[in-house]
């Protein structure tokens, strides 16, 4: 993780990142990596800073201390046509959606391209329609507003908006809070497939231990300030910290490890979702 | 994706031939595609399309491409694409797919909502200002009816909220009230100095402020204001806690709305308006006496004097009578308006401009109706 080469491969590298607010210390000295193509997920428990981590990385919040970089650009000192530049490379799912409630579902999507491209009206309005189908939604949801939407359905729209200007990096913001069961799995397999058909890099945060047992290539454990601990789930559910440990134990940590084992194995399934990038 | 890039871009070597160059993104792609479709072959003759020089493709450059693919082909023409590198190709076939999928749909992928003509758009527009009209006279008895239980049980009256309401729409609104009702006096007098003056009579500025400014100005100006100030204050927090579901979480509570926002509302500006009213008497009429003696030279002895002779009991009566029903006007619109918002932020925005200017045209309604039935009974 210190190595050149890995970070020559970073989409994300954070070294030593402190936030206070106030006299209360949010992140004290936080060092992590996100890989290019890697679904690296942010866990903790309420309060532990992950939803403040993530605001650090797109650009809304300013961290007291430490760098971060975010594909290749350092977020400290960023000139406004650098930080457009960067914004244009990246998406981001906010957790209620952030539509905007005055447009339709297919002048959100189309709203990046209509403001950061010299397209044709037409032309963005075909485009948003398909990344609307990329999202799995049907083509009529485009005519609806937001306030008609069904959580779900918002999610999946907001996610299209977020892959309108096809980023290198996705950022999800608890894509799966408020879900039912089988929309949180539609869930899954559109964060997989953008992985592995669009090359993206993917950071959520999230609490879904389903969503993590299935998807997540590596995991951040944020806790006290720090990162507690960083491994795929498999090698988490084997450590001891107390801070951890929640995630395993207990009856819903047991049934969403045992589901997984159920179908296959966690090393099985990023070896396939591996394959099938290639 | 550097931030320096060749934006994508079609040479024609020799007349069957397309060489395709550049960055074939969303950023950069926007010149092209404008000049796109003034490129024409004829039926039959084969385009070879050579794409080896692309350097980079995103799904918005890879959208134009196969448009311009399935353009030429539904021309007639017969294009064949080579050399795109292999990396691309995905993401070409995923578009293909997809306007596959969409053609073979009816309805054919962008459907957009379909505009009612200008008949039915009449008609519509018609029926939903019926239903308006229905709903605020359902809302008016659903008030009157929450009153009468508040009546019947005094016990049930919410104290608390009501003088809440009178604090921050009545003692709060002081200072603004003060300025503008004493403004108004100045300029009504000011008008009517150099008119008084030609006839020399001066001393009757005081008829002309007491009776302008007890019976019409103050009554009117504090309704604007107090519609302004808490109508729409009124609106949007209704509205806002209808769109975050504020109200039906309310209503489940068994915590009727009606009782909880809108009567204290309604109660506290029919006991603050007239209060605020004659406050705006006493500073309009100020105001008119200091123009007085600054323009016409009539000293306050000699105003204050005229003005108990000219102003009658029953003049200062029905200004403050008319302060109750613009209360009642002001505060139930405001509620009504707020408590129809649907969807989101939006629309807190449109039923609070929608609330102020219904209020401010039912007011002005209102007294022009009291006018007439005064002039009727003499008054």
């Amino acid at each position: 993780m210190t190595t050149t080469a890995a970070n020559a491969q970073a989409v994300i590298d954070m070294h030593d990142v402190t936030t206070r607010f106030g006299a209360h210390v949010v992140h004290c000295g936080i060092d992590l990596c996100v890989r290019r193509n890697e679904i690296f997920a942010l866990i903790g428990g309420s309060g532990s800073g992950k939803s403040t981590l993530l605001r650090e990385l797109i650009l809304l919040h300013r961290p007291d201390a430490g760098t971060i970089r975010v594909l290749g650009t350092d977020l400290h000192a960023l000139s406004d046509r650098d930080a457009k530049a960067l914004r244009l490379r990246w998406g981001v799912l906010f957790q209620h959606g952030g539509l905007f409630g005055s447009l339709t579902v297919l002048q959100n999507v189309g709203l990046p391209l209509r403001e950061h491209t010299g397209l044709d009206s037409q032309l963005i309005d075909e485009i948003a329609a398909w990344k609307i189908a990329i999202a799995g939604l049907a083509p009529e949801v485009g005519a609806q507003y937001p306030a008609e939407l069904s959580g779900g359905m918002m999610k999946r729209a907001s996610l299209a908006r977020a892959l309108a200007l096809d980023p290198e990096l996705l950022f999800l913001d608890e894509p799966t809070a408020g879900l039912d069961p089988e929309g949180a799995a539609g869930v899954d397999d559109l964060v997989r497939g953008l992985r592995d058909d669009f090359g993206l890099s993917i950071v959520i945060v999230t609490h879904d231990l389903d969503l993590l047992w299935q998807v997540a290539d590596r995991v951040a454990v944020l806790g006290d300030g720090r990162v507690q601990a960083v491994g795929s789930m498999t090698a988490l559910s084997g450590l001891d910290n107390p801070l951890v440990r929640p995630f395993f134990a207990g009856a819903r940590g047991r049934a969403a490890q045992d589901r997984d084992h159920g179908a296959v194995s966690a090393g099985n399934m990023q070896q396939e979702a591996g394959w099938r990038a290639r | 994706m550097p931030v320096t890039q060749s934006p994508a871009a079609i040479m024609q070597p020799t007349p069957q031939q397309l060489v395709l160059s550049g960055h074939w993104c969303a950023q950069s792609i926007g010149a092209l595609a404008a000049r796109l479709p003034l490129l024409h072959f004829g039926p039959g003759s084969p385009v070879l399309a050579d794409a080896a020089k692309i350097e980079a493709l995103d799904s918005s450059g890879a959208w134009l491409l196969q448009t311009l693919l399935l353009r030429l082909q539904h021309e007639g023409a017969v294009p064949t694409l080579q050399g795109l590198r292999a990396e691309f190709t995905p993401l070409l076939e995923a578009v293909a797919l997809h306007r596959k999928e969409v053609d073979a749909a009816p309805g054919h992928g962008v459907i957009a909502r379909a505009q009612p003509d200008l008949l039915a758009g009449v008609g519509l527009a018609t029926l939903q200002w019926c239903k308006l009209a229905v709903e605020a006279l359902a809302f008016v008895g659903e008030c009157a009816m929450a009153l009468g239980g508040w009546i019947a049980h005094p016990s049930r009256i919410r104290w608390r909220p009501i003088l809440f309401n009178i604090r921050s729409a009545g003692v709060d609104a002081l200072p603004i009230v003060a300025v503008l009702s004493f403004l108004l006096g100045i300029v009504v007098a000011y008008q009517a100095a150099d008119q008084l003056r030609q006839f020399g009579a001066n001393i009757f500025v005081a008829d002309l402020v007491g009776l302008s400014m007890l019976r019409e100005f103050a009554p009117l100006i504090t309704a604007i204001i107090i519609a302004g100030r808490s109508g729409s204050a009124y609106a949007a927090q209704i509205g806002t806690m209808a769109v975050t579901e504020e109200i039906d979480a309310m209503r489940t509570l068994a915590i009727p709305p009606l009782e909880l926002l809108v009567l204290p509302k309604v109660l506290a500006l029919v006991i603050a308006l007239p209060l605020l009213t004659v406050f705006a008497d006493v500073l309009g009429v100020f105001g008119g006496m200091v123009m007085a003696q600054a323009q016409l030279g009539v000293g306050f002895t000699d105003f204050l004097d005229r003005f108990v002779k000219a102003v009658s009991v029953t003049s200062y009566m029905v200004g403050i009578a008319k302060a109750p029903v613009f209360a009642a006007i002001i505060a139930m619109v405001g509620c009504f308006q707020g408590l129809r918002t649907r969807g989101g932020a939006d629309n807190v925005g449109r039923q609070t401009t929608r609330s102020v200017v219904q209020s401010i045209f039912l007011v002005i309604v209102a007294d022009a109706l009291f006018s007439v039935v005064f002039s009727v009974l003499e008054l």
